[in-house]
Formats: structure tokens, C-alpha cells, sequence
């Protein structure tokens, strides 16, 4: 009979593995990258501001300068005023002279429609601080994002964030999210 | 006496450690699948800002990064303290980013290039003026999808 080999002691296999387990809990970063998202105009320097085109009544400006002071339309506004204000402009519900002009669009799943053409212009100084920057961005996107589900809820009953794409895409077709980064103006002196 | 004896005997048995390994494995496995390795070093200091509305960015491989802020205090002697731009993994000028976008637009599936998104990853205490300038070298490169990396918060303070 031929001899037996010796059994590996597998008692330290757990000892390794364990090893290794730490290594990789220590190099891993769950951090999945979040972040507003953003598509610019492409680059035309011979582009003649063409504001004159649009009515001033369609366009919504926001001012940031240098010392992070905002003014909205005209007006000095604190950051936690800015969504209620934009979410009127995004909508007019009373269809007020001063707030953006509607025209009717053909929308699938919700009929004609009248769709706003208000854009919102956002200008900062060469000096406004990126975290207030952001700050604005967010807040005007979340006006965009509670009309949309607001909306949502009353078309269709459900949360936008819960919609199937074509539905969502009738939404977004309803209240089109159009923020203009303007280029930058030294508007509140600093640098 | 007799009854000290029987208590002995009966104790409750060892719990076997024979699947001890195969639960170690599992979790091992877990963690080697959802592991991203840092691709690269920061050189600067880096606090992004908060902001509720984020969206996910998803496929890893369409993103491109452009790191922006204050050089960290090892640096500091050579390249100041002013905010300064970070590619890949060295320090860079403004000048220099349309080359950066169009090597990594090389790098990508010709059918995947319009997709590209460029990610800012700016420091929150950074002028605007830097970023602008970005933004503006980003549109000459034609990279105009861009997503301004922030962190998820539940509430803006």
C-alpha cells in the first residue's frame, strides 16, 4: 500500500484569507462620484451676445459677486429664498406679465401644453466663492426638481423619481431645465 | 459528587470553525469586487461642497477629472498657496488642459467619445475665476458636458 500522504493542515487557511480581507477593506473607497451636471454652449467667439433677443421678462438673472452677495432679478436675495423665487418664474402660475411668455407644444402622454420660455441666467464675479456658486446651482436645480415632481404627482400619481423614461422625458419636455452660465463679468468690483 | 461529573460530560460541544474560511472568503470577495483603487494622488487640499440635487455619475470610463485647490502644505514651498489646477497626477496650467482632454478623448471607443463628461473636482474655498477659466478652456476643447462634483448632504447648512 502505498504511503499516505499528510493531509495540509487547512486551519490557517482562514488566517490568510482574513489577510487578504483587510488589505482590501483598507484600499477601498465606496465613494461613488455625485455631482450636478452641466452641458455648456460650445465655444463661438464671434457670438454677439445675443440678449437683446429674448425679452427681459423671459429671462431670470442671478447675480453673484465677490462677496457672495446674490441679487435676484434686480433684488438682494439670501440663498434660502432663491428656490421658492425660481420656482415661480419656472412656472407662473398666474400667468403674470413680468414672468416668462408660454407657448402651447404638443407633449406625449400630457397633450398641448403651454411651455414656458424662461431661461435663467446665472452670472458670477471672477471672485464668487465655488461653494456659494454651488450653492445657487443647487437651489435652482431643486426649483426645477420640485415643479417637475409636483407635477409628476399630478399627472401621473407618482413620484418623478419613479416614472418610466418616456414619462419622464414628457415631464422634463413640460418644464425644460434652462440654466445659462453666462461668462463670467466683473460685476461686484474685487479682482 | 456524581452530579459535578455529569455536567462535565454533558457541556455544550466546540462550535465548529471549519466554515470560518468560507464566510471570510465571501466577504473578501465582496470587497475585492467593489473595490476602486485610487487612480491617483491628490496634491491639493480638497473639500468638496455639499449639494442635495446630485445624480450618480455612472460609467467610470466617460469620466475625465480636473482637480482644482489650495496645493497641500508639502507643496506649498514650491507652488504656493493659491489654487491651483491638478491633472492626472501633477500640477498643471490652464493652457495645458485642452491637451489633457484630447488624450483622453484618444483614450476612449470612437463611438463613446461624444459622451465624454468631465468631472470638476473644485475645492469649495476656490475663486470662481479659476473655474471660469477652466470652463472656458473646456469649451474650446469641446468637452461640454461637465458635472461639478459635490458631495451628497441631506440638508445645506
Amino acid at each position: 500500500m502505498a504511503r499516505k500522504t499528510p493531509e495540509i493542515n487547512g486551519g490557517s487557511m482562514a488566517d490568510i484569507a482574513f489577510l487578504l480581507l483587510i488589505f482590501f477593506l483598507v484600499a477601498t473607497t465606496m465613494d461613488i462620484d455625485t455631482g450636478l451636471s452641466r452641458q455648456m454652449p460650445p465655444y463661438n467667439p464671434d457670438a454677439v451676445e445675443n440678449d437683446d433677443q429674448i425679452k427681459e421678462r423671459n429671462v431670470y438673472v442671478v447675480l453673484i459677486n465677490s462677496n457672495d452677495q446674490i441679487l435676484v432679478e434686480g433684488r438682494q436675495m439670501n440663498v434660502r429664498d432663491i428656490r421658492e423665487a425660481a420656482k415661480e418664474f419656472i412656472v407662473n402660475p398666474q400667468d403674470k406679465v413680468n414672468l416668462p411668455e408660454k407657448r402651447p407644444v404638443e407633449i406625449d402622454f400630457l397633450g398641448e401644453r403651454m411651455v414656458s420660455k424662461g431661461i435663467i441666467s446665472l452670472q458670477n464675479d471672477r471672485g464668487t466663492s465655488y461653494g456659494m456658486y454651488i450653492k445657487v446651482q443647487n437651489e435652482l436645480i431643486a426649483a426645477y426638481n420640485e415643479v417637475r415632481e409636483e407635477v409628476s404627482m399630478r399627472e401621473f400619481g407618482q413620484h418623478y423619481e419613479d416614472l418610466l423614461e418616456d414619462k419622464k422625458d414628457a415631464i422634463k419636455e413640460y418644464y425644460p431645465q434652462i440654466i445659462s452660465e453666462a461668462e463670467p463679468k466683473n460685476i461686484g468690483g474685487g479682482n | 459528587m456524581a452530579k459535578f461529573q455529569r455536567k462535565g460530560k454533558g457541556g455544550m460541544p466546540a462550535i465548529s470553525t471549519a466554515s470560518l474560511p468560507d464566510i471570510v472568503f465571501m466577504l473578501l470577495f465582496f470587497f475585492m469586487v467593489s473595490t476602486v483603487m485610487r487612480e491617483t494622488t491628490l496634491k491639493i487640499d480638497q473639500h468638496l461642497p455639499g449639494a442635495t440635487e446630485v445624480k450618480k455619475l455612472e460609467r467610470k470610463s466617460l469620466v475625465s477629472y480636473i482637480n482644482i485647490g489650495k496645493p497641500k502644505r508639502t507643496f506649498q514651498s514650491m507652488y504656493g498657496t493659491e489654487p491651483r489646477i491638478q491633472l492626472n497626477d501633477a500640477f498643471a496650467k490652464v493652457g495645458d488642459i485642452r491637451d489633457y482632454v484630447t488624450a483622453e478623448r484618444e483614450k476612449m471607443d470612437e463611438n463613446e467619445r461624444p459622451l465624454m463628461t468631465v468631472s470638476l473636482k473644485v475645492d469649495e474655498e476656490t475663486k470662481m475665476g479659476i473655474v471660469v477659466d477652466v470652463k472656458q478652456e473646456l469649451r474650446k476643447a469641446s468637452a461640454l458636458k461637465i458635472n461639478y462634483s459635490t458631495r451628497k448632504v441631506e440638508v445645506i447648512e
